[in-house]
């Protein structure tokens, strides 16, 4: 019914494919055949072969269902040739990540159940980046760190991007700072794979084309001894998004646009796939903006199609195979929603949910105090050259104090490095500085979520603040009372310029 | 909600299909299936004979095995208590703010410290607090609240602190997903759902009963029954004190010898 609403022609699941043949799963352009083809012989290999006999039509008939992205990479993660949403399955991790904030209850309930001698299950899959409470001097937070530093220690755990000096994070070259940017940067998201970390936005990596969702410390602490976790298949709701993107539009108004409309619990336990040729045309790091906030709309994770975007940007940062799979034509959606993103206009989320959406412009009466860019959400690189290209549009100086916390130390030396398009050859850094920005900041999680008390640019008082993060609830960045405006880094520095809440195009045209 | 759809912002929204919410979507999220060969149906209706469906599959393992479990017995568990009443999209935040996430939950002191703060990043609206400055536990042993409850944030300190202050069941619309999942893993509190909004009925200090076995909701103080949806397969995960617990229990995995 609702799950068959999509008019497909009822071809045999073959027949239409180009790459007959070849492989099961249907391939996008040639890039990906390479890899296909390079790929296909390694770890793969068994899961696969199964897979492809049992795909031709002489053994299966036309019964045959079509699954949808995230279907096929848990099937093959389980080791199964077909799922449907709905059914448990016991799927193999791929990576699990965690951080300063999850890490210590996680290694607890680990140590707890699997005995104080316990050996994780794959030193090589666990990738621990503390972010969160760094750059405090909260003893309990420091001593977080510490405990993931002498577990990482013992156990070998090959990727710890460990901090020591807290007092100049430059003096620290394995620190990278939010743990869903450093995984990108550091080449563990990859198409096709599972990745689980203790942190709600993990599923910021489906935009490689894999399944990645958070999950609790008792899960997580199960999965550190047993390598593989029972995960419900989800259904997918299909997210069409066509037309040109105006160039005063960024993806986090795409995802604001979603979430206003399904509503922040309209993809409870969902998957949620981004296509389109909007989102073809987007950038990965837009891509990750997009994918970061399913959570937001209760989703348990969101991908987005691998393609040469995808496959350039992993080029220099990974040398493990990986092998995308994309949804049949005949997968089976639970509902498709369509956008045609030239028509849309900027957005914000007002207080106290991520779903509260107004057009800026709207809200060009709201006074604000503050102005917050940075985290998994907005603070990556582009997200700060958008910023910039505003500030350089408009020439002149920002009327609220105007937070800037890369989200990683590389974002962090692109702000120093990385020349604005269209500047003259100047640096954001020197952009910022010339509008009256606050120095960029340590790079770390920093006030997203409020922390600690002596966070740096977190909201003590009930302020009113347009910022780039993701949330907006009660108390999110501080203080109870505080209001938050979410909204995209255009749209952010929009508003540091005139002191209120400022749609983007008011400098950009 | 019907009000979001109508007055969308942007003209250009067009929803292709429109589903019912509830075609695929699992109401009741019983995903910790753990026996395949269970048969139970979560909507199985609530006659007499079927009772105790829903702890039926666990049953012959499980109740002897939890016949010394001071927290309930398998057929007739019941939580006694005064509510706490809170409004819809109670998001992780607000249960445990971000500034006491340094408390380790794994370290039972830092656990005790997370249950006197359970529910106090709650506004200024909320003018009784769930738990009294300088308790650790708090008089409320059951939690009412709207839909989406446990939006936000993956922290599992959330399920933790309320289940340290003494929260024995939440009862909610709806829950966000990662807030049920730690909530069953952890074996901290019950997530239940109820059928209406009984938010909307019930007020902060009323006495209630939870009948889990009958799926049940009483008021006591308005006189008040509502039905709530089965917990499904999660009860017996819960009752045993979380997946580790229960996956000993029933012999998933080995016990760790002493």
């Amino acid at each position: 019914m609702a799950s068959s609403t999509i008019a497909v022609t009822p071809t045999s699941f073959i027949l239409n494919k180009k790459d007959l043949g070849f492989s099961a799963f249907s391939t996008r352009s040639g890039f990906s055949i390479v890899k296909c083809r390079r790929t296909i012989f390694k770890k793969i290999c068994s899961v696969m072969a199964p897979q492809q006999s049992e795909r031709k039509p002489s053994t299966t008939g036309s019964v045959k269902t079509g699954m949808t992205m995230t279907e096929k990479i848990l099937a093959r993660a389980s080791e199964k040739t077909q799922l449907i949403p709905g059914e448990n399955v016991w799927v193999n991790i791929d990576v699990l990540m965690t951080h300063d904030v999850c890490g210590p209850g996680s290694i607890g309930i680990f140590k707890k159940e699997f005995g104080e001698n316990a050996k994780v299950w794959d030193r090589e899959k666990i990738v621990i980046i503390p972010d969160h409470y760094i750059f405090t001097s909260d003893e309990r937070a420091n001593r977080n760190v510490d405990i993931l530093r002498d577990f990482c220690m013992e156990q070998n755990i090959k990727y710890f991007y460990d901090i020591k000096d807290l007092g100049n994070f430059k003096a620290n070259p394995d620190y990278k700072g939010v743990c869903h940017i450093a995984l990108a940067q550091e080449g563990h998201c990859r198409p096709g794979e599972v990745l689980l970390g203790t942190d709600s936005h993990t599923c910021t990596a489906g935009a490689f084309g894999q399944f990645a969702t958070g999950i609790g410390n008792t899960d997580a602490g199960f999965v550190l001894g047993a390598g593989k976790l029972l995960l419900k298949v989800p259904p997918t709701l299909r997210f069409v998004m066509d037309g040109e993107m105006p160039d005063y539009l960024l993806a986090k108004d795409l995802i604001l646009q979603i979430i206003g409309e399904i509503s922040v619990s309209g993809a409870t336990y969902k998957s949620m796939e981004f296509v389109g040729s909007t989102v073809e045309s987007l950038t990965m790091e837009e891509r990750m903006t997009l994918c970061n906030m399913v959570v937001e709309a209760g989703g348990k994770n969101g991908v987005v199609p691998a393609d040469s975007t995808t496959y350039k940007y992993l080029e220099d940062k990974t040398s493990v195979a990986y092998e995308p799979v994309y949804s049949d034509e005949q997968a089976r959606f639970l509902s498709e929603y369509r956008f045609d993103v030239s028509k849309l206009e900027p957005l914000v989320a007002k207080p106290h949910s991520p779903d509260n959406r107004a057009l800026a412009r709207e809200c060009k009466d709201v006074k604000i105090d503050r102005v917050y860019i940075g985290s998994c959400t907005g603070g990556k690189t582009e997200d700060f050259m958008a910023a910039a290209k505003v500030f350089l549009a408009s020439g002149k100086k920002v009327k609220v104090p105007t937070f800037l916390v890369p989200a990683t130390q590389k974002v962090w030396m692109d702000l120093y490095g990385l020349q604005v398009p269209g500047s003259g050859g100047k640096t954001c850094s020197q952009i910022f500085e010339e509008a009256g920005c606050d120095t960029p900041a340590s790079p770390s999680c920093g006030a997203c979520l409020g922390g600690p008390k002596d966070t740096y640019a977190r909201m003590n008082e009930p302020m009113v603040c347009v910022s780039t993060t993701n949330r907006n609830f009660p108390g999110r960045m501080g203080h109870r009372e505080g209001q938050i405006y979410l909204a995209s880094p255009y749209t952010a520095a929009a508003s540091a310029l005139t002191g209120y809440v400022t749609d983007p195009r008011e400098f950009l045209q | 909600m019907a009000a979001s759809l109508s007055c969308s912002s942007n003209p250009t929204f067009t929803r292709v299909t429109v589903s019912p919410r509830s075609s695929l979507s699992p109401t009741v999220p019983h995903f910790l299936k753990f026996l395949a060969t269970t048969p139970s149906h979560p909507f199985r209706p609530l006659t007499a004979g079927s009772r105790s469906s829903s702890f039926s599959f666990a049953a012959p393992r499980a109740s002897a095995a939890a016949a010394d479990d001071d927290k309930s017995s398998s057929t007739s568990t019941s939580f006694h208590g005064i509510c706490y009443v809170v409004g819809d999209n109670i998001d992780t935040d607000q249960i445990i703010p971000a500034e006491y996430l340094t408390l380790v939950p794994s370290k039972p002191e830092e656990y005790e410290k997370l249950g006197s703060y359970a529910l106090i990043g709650l506004p200024d609206s909320y003018t009784t607090r769930f738990v009294e400055p300088n308790e650790t536990k708090t008089k409320y042993s059951i939690v009412i609240g709207g839909y989406n409850f446990g939006c936000g944030s993956s922290r599992e300190h959330a399920p933790v602190a309320l289940g340290a202050a003494g929260v024995a069941a939440v009862v909610a619309e709806s829950y966000a997903r990662i807030f049920f999942r730690n909530s069953v893993a952890t074996g901290e509190v019950y997530p239940l759902e109820s059928e209406g909004r009984i938010c909307e009925e019930c007020k902060t200090g009323d006495t209630v009963t939870i009948e889990l076995g009958e799926s049940r909701l009483i008021n006591h103080t308005t006189g008040k029954e509502y039905r709530l949806k089965p917990i499904g397969d999660a009860g017996p995960v819960i009752e045993a004190g979380g997946i580790f617990d229960y996956a000993r229990k029933t012999g998933m995995i080995p016990t760790i010898s002493a």
